[in-house]
């Protein structure tokens, strides 16, 4: 490659499009650099494996909450989901039931539970945003009438120890849930970026009507991402109730939020068909470090909340000037 | 000499790959129609959208009214006397034609109370200059496209524009409608208006333009008045080498029955009966609302046929999904690219293996190298214009992405393809190259229907053709005895029996 070539290539790789498309990986590193000349302490191994960490649950979820966005979708029902597959995994624990099966029926309830929501879609052709909401709040619902309102412990059954590694565990020094994410991101990725679901993913949300006339099945698509997105939640959720010991009536509440925001500032368009699934990697980091920080500098709870959204806004307007 | 009203020079306008706009002149003058022509679809958009301010020129100078100045976006240029209106309208359906004409600009009483009256008034002496039969109330979603297009025009006169640009006004209009258009056209010429009109459709262009400027590959070629060119020179100009054939039709023998549909009934489709020979281009003629696209889309399987049976090649065929009729072997390529036919937001190769996955999917996944050695062998083969095959469709122009969404039904190697306006907002190179393709699958033994409200492209290419009105066959033609006045004789509803 001669002189003239390298140059070419450099400027192009360097244009303005190329960075705007990657504002969101810009926008982290730069964040990180600020954050670790605020708090020493930030650029600590410990504290990077904490956010890592602590961001798993989010991440996963915003994971399935990609497929649906990804189809112009949206699944709100996934804290609820999250809580009642949880509950059914502490029961199951409290049957001595093995971990092998915990963990496949919580996954296959969670699959069964998003199926539902997009039984609703596709079939019924209802809204996504009503349908969920309205999952959400049945799901939630029935959680808490099978919780009774209370607490269901995990703890003492004949597989709780072997089940809590899952949510406290490390290996080889890092946290288990930490290994669970980059595995379900890895997946992900590939489902989207080299299978045919991943495929019509795209098209379906790029363009409904050129999809289904190109003879391809629109209605199992979308069962299909929200049974991804129940499956993911309900992941979510057996390593909330292994970390806690038990499973909350509350747990998962508002976490549907977290999982859009991050899938929204990782770069994913809202109106489907763009988008990919390491920026919602991105976003979560986004979150996870922003949460971490503002923990680290004493910021009460309070204006977290605030600091988060307005964060999340200028990601947005960004993306949107950006997009014109 | 007539000084222009607009005037645009050596206009330079770059975009990530490609130079739309490469010295690019026009003049627009007063009380004349200007045609501008040009092969590649972004040469004649292109200059359109900088010269409103939709886009940025990189280089170069407009001229209006005699001074240099800029447009800062499409509602300067408009409040400022120059209107344009798009191939794709920018009418908002669930509004009424008044509504529409004066959104953003409706006149307002105390309270800043909407002066429905007032509004409605001026709207109606607009339809009224315009000869338009609807009520101001009308919404403009029950209109046809020919008279949505005639409230774009008021729109345009609401601004009292001096410039009126038309971008490809006819491809969705029937004879008729195209007829009342020119009255129109010619009535703004009259007033003293420019008008630039953008068009592939040359007879058209003799019929009602007095100049004519020629662009290629995003340059300036020519100008010239109307009175001192033929078809045949625009098109060596356009083109850059002369054409022998617009329209090159294959005489062949067609074979068995490949296609018998049988008293279909269908939404839009009032009993039909329909047979399709391998190795034959049959034509659908007709006018908007016949029915055409409504029973081909049914003979897909994209709409639900209620009652009639359909075989390919001896044997029924249930025909519920459009899956269903990929696998009895029927392809369907849209006349609507951007709303059903292709994924805009993807590249070349998505786009074209859509339809086709399974042949490059394995249980593990897709073999990405299988699909672009297949994807780049159809880019070449079909000689697509792009810099390679994950360039996003909507970067390429008309006439590529319709090779684009041909290439997706070919891959899947179709017993019938069915081609709904083949050839709509494509430039005359690509036509050419279309119909040679057509040409090329046809003599391989594929049965082709195609739907077309381009009467000449009907009786140029069609071996047979067929007329529908109202849901319903009025007419069916061999290719020698077709002629213009019988296809408009049955799509206005005579029946003639078939020889």
């Amino acid at each position: 490659m001669n002189q003239a070539q390298t140059t070419r290539k450099l400027t192009a790789a360097f244009s303005r499009e190329n960075l705007l498309e990657y504002k969101s990986v810009i926008a982290l590193l730069v964040f990180m650099v600020v954050v670790s000349f605020i708090s020493p302490s930030f650029f600590s191994v410990d504290n990077l494996l904490n956010i890592l960490r602590q961001s798993s649950v989010n991440a996963i979820i915003a994971v399935g909450m990609t497929f649906v966005i990804l189809t112009s979708g949206i699944d709100l029902s996934v804290g609820s989901v999250l809580a009642l597959t949880g509950a059914l995994a502490a029961t199951m624990l409290g049957l001595n039931q093995s971990l092998l099966v915990v963990v496949a029926l919580t996954l296959a309830a969670g699959a069964v539970l998003g199926c539902i929501s997009g039984w609703i879609i596709a079939k019924g052709r209802v809204q996504p945003f009503i349908a969920t909401l309205a999952t959400m709040t049945l799901l939630r619902g029935a959680t808490m009438v099978y919780t009774d309102g209370r607490p269901i412990s995990a703890f003492g059954g004949a597989y709780s120890s072997a089940f809590s590694t899952i949510g406290t565990g490390y290996f080889l020094g890092i946290p288990v849930p930490v290994y669970i994410m980059a595995l379900v991101f890895a997946l992900a990725w590939y489902v989207l970026n080299h299978t045919r679901l991943g495929r019509y993913v795209y098209a379906l949300g790029g363009n409904e009507s050129a999809t289904r006339l190109s003879g391809i099945n629109v209605d199992r698509i979308k069962l299909a991402v929200y049974g991804i997105s129940g499956a993911l939640s309900a992941l979510a959720g057996i390593i909330v109730t292994s970390r806690l010991a038990s499973a909350q009536p509350t747990a998962g509440t508002s976490y549907e939020l977290d999982a859009i925001a991050a899938v929204v500032l990782g770069g994913t368009s809202l109106t489907g068909g763009k988008g990919r699934i390491m920026g919602t990697l991105v976003g979560v980091l986004i979150i996870g470090i922003l949460n971490n920080a503002l923990n680290l500098l004493n910021v009460s709870s309070y204006y977290q909340l605030i600091a988060k959204a307005l964060v999340i806004l200028l990601a947005v307007l960004v993306d949107t000037r950006s997009s014109k | 000499m007539l000084e222009p009203i607009l005037k645009m020079s050596s206009v330079v306008k770059e975009f990530p790959g490609v130079k739309a706009l490469d010295d690019a002149h026009l003049n627009i003058y007063p009380g004349r129609v200007m045609a501008l022509l040009g092969e590649n679809g972004a040469g004649k958009s292109t200059p359109m959208k900088v010269m409103t301010g939709i886009y940025e020129k990189d280089a170069g100078s407009l001229f209006y009214q005699g001074a240099e100045t800029t447009f800062k976006g499409p509602k300067d240029s408009q409040e400022r006397g120059v209107s344009i209106i798009h191939q794709e309208l920018n009418l908002i359906p669930g509004l009424s034609i008044a509504e529409n004409i004066f959104l953003g600009r409706e006149p307002v009483s105390a309270f800043g109370r909407i002066d429905w009256q007032t509004m409605h008034t001026n709207a109606q002496t607009l339809l009224d200059m315009l000869n338009v039969d609807f009520l101001p109330e009308t919404l403009v979603g029950q209109l046809s496209i020919g008279a949505q297009q005639m409230v774009e025009i008021a729109k345009a006169l609401s601004f009292s524009s001096n410039v009126i640009v038309m971008d490809e006004p006819t491809d969705a209009l029937t004879e008729r409608e195209t007829e009342s258009l020119f009255a129109v056209i010619r009535q703004l010429r009259a007033e003293g208006k420019g008008i630039v009109y953008i068009s592939h459709r040359l007879k058209e262009i003799l019929e009602i333009c007095d100049d004519a400027t020629v662009m290629r590959d995003g340059r300036f070629i020519a100008e010239a008045p109307v009175s001192e060119l033929t078809e045949d020179r625009i098109i060596e100009m356009m083109v850059g080498r002369s054409l022998q054939e617009q329209y090159p039709r294959l005489d062949t023998q067609s074979g068995e029955v490949v296609l018998d549909g049988q008293n279909l009934i269908a939404p839009g489709v009032n009993g039909v009966s329909l047979q399709l020979r391998a190795g034959e281009i049959l034509g659908i003629s007709g006018l908007m609302g016949a029915g055409r696209t409504e029973l081909v889309k049914a003979l897909y399987g994209a709409n639900p046929i209620t009652s009639g049976t359909v075989s390919v090649a001896g044997k029924a065929v249930k025909l519920a999904t459009p899956a269903q009729g990929l696998q009895a072997g029927i392809v369907y390529i849209s006349e609507d690219r951007k709303g059903d036919g292709l994924v805009v937001e993807l590249g070349v190769r998505e786009n074209m293996s859509l339809t086709s996955l399974q042949r490059f999917s394995s249980a593990i996944g897709i073999d990405r190298k299988q699909e672009s050695i297949v994807v780049n062998d159809f880019i070449d083969r079909f000689n697509i214009k792009t810099p390679s095959a994950e360039q996003l469709i909507k970067n390429l122009s008309g006439g590529n992405q319709q090779k684009v969404a041909i290439a997706k039904g070919l891959m899947l190697n179709p017993k019938v393809l069915i081609v709904d306006e083949p050839t709509r907002g494509v430039d005359v190179g690509a036509r050419k190259e279309i119909y040679q393709l057509m040409n090329e699958f046809k003599a391989k033994g594929m049965s082709i229907i195609m739907v077309s409200s381009d009467m000449p492209e009907v009786l140029g290419m069609s071996d047979r053709i067929v007329v529908m009105h109202d849901g319903k066959i009025t007419g069916e033609f061999a290719h020698a005895e077709a002629t213009q006045e019988k296809l408009m004789r049955c799509a206005v509803g005579h029946q003639i029996e078939a020889v």
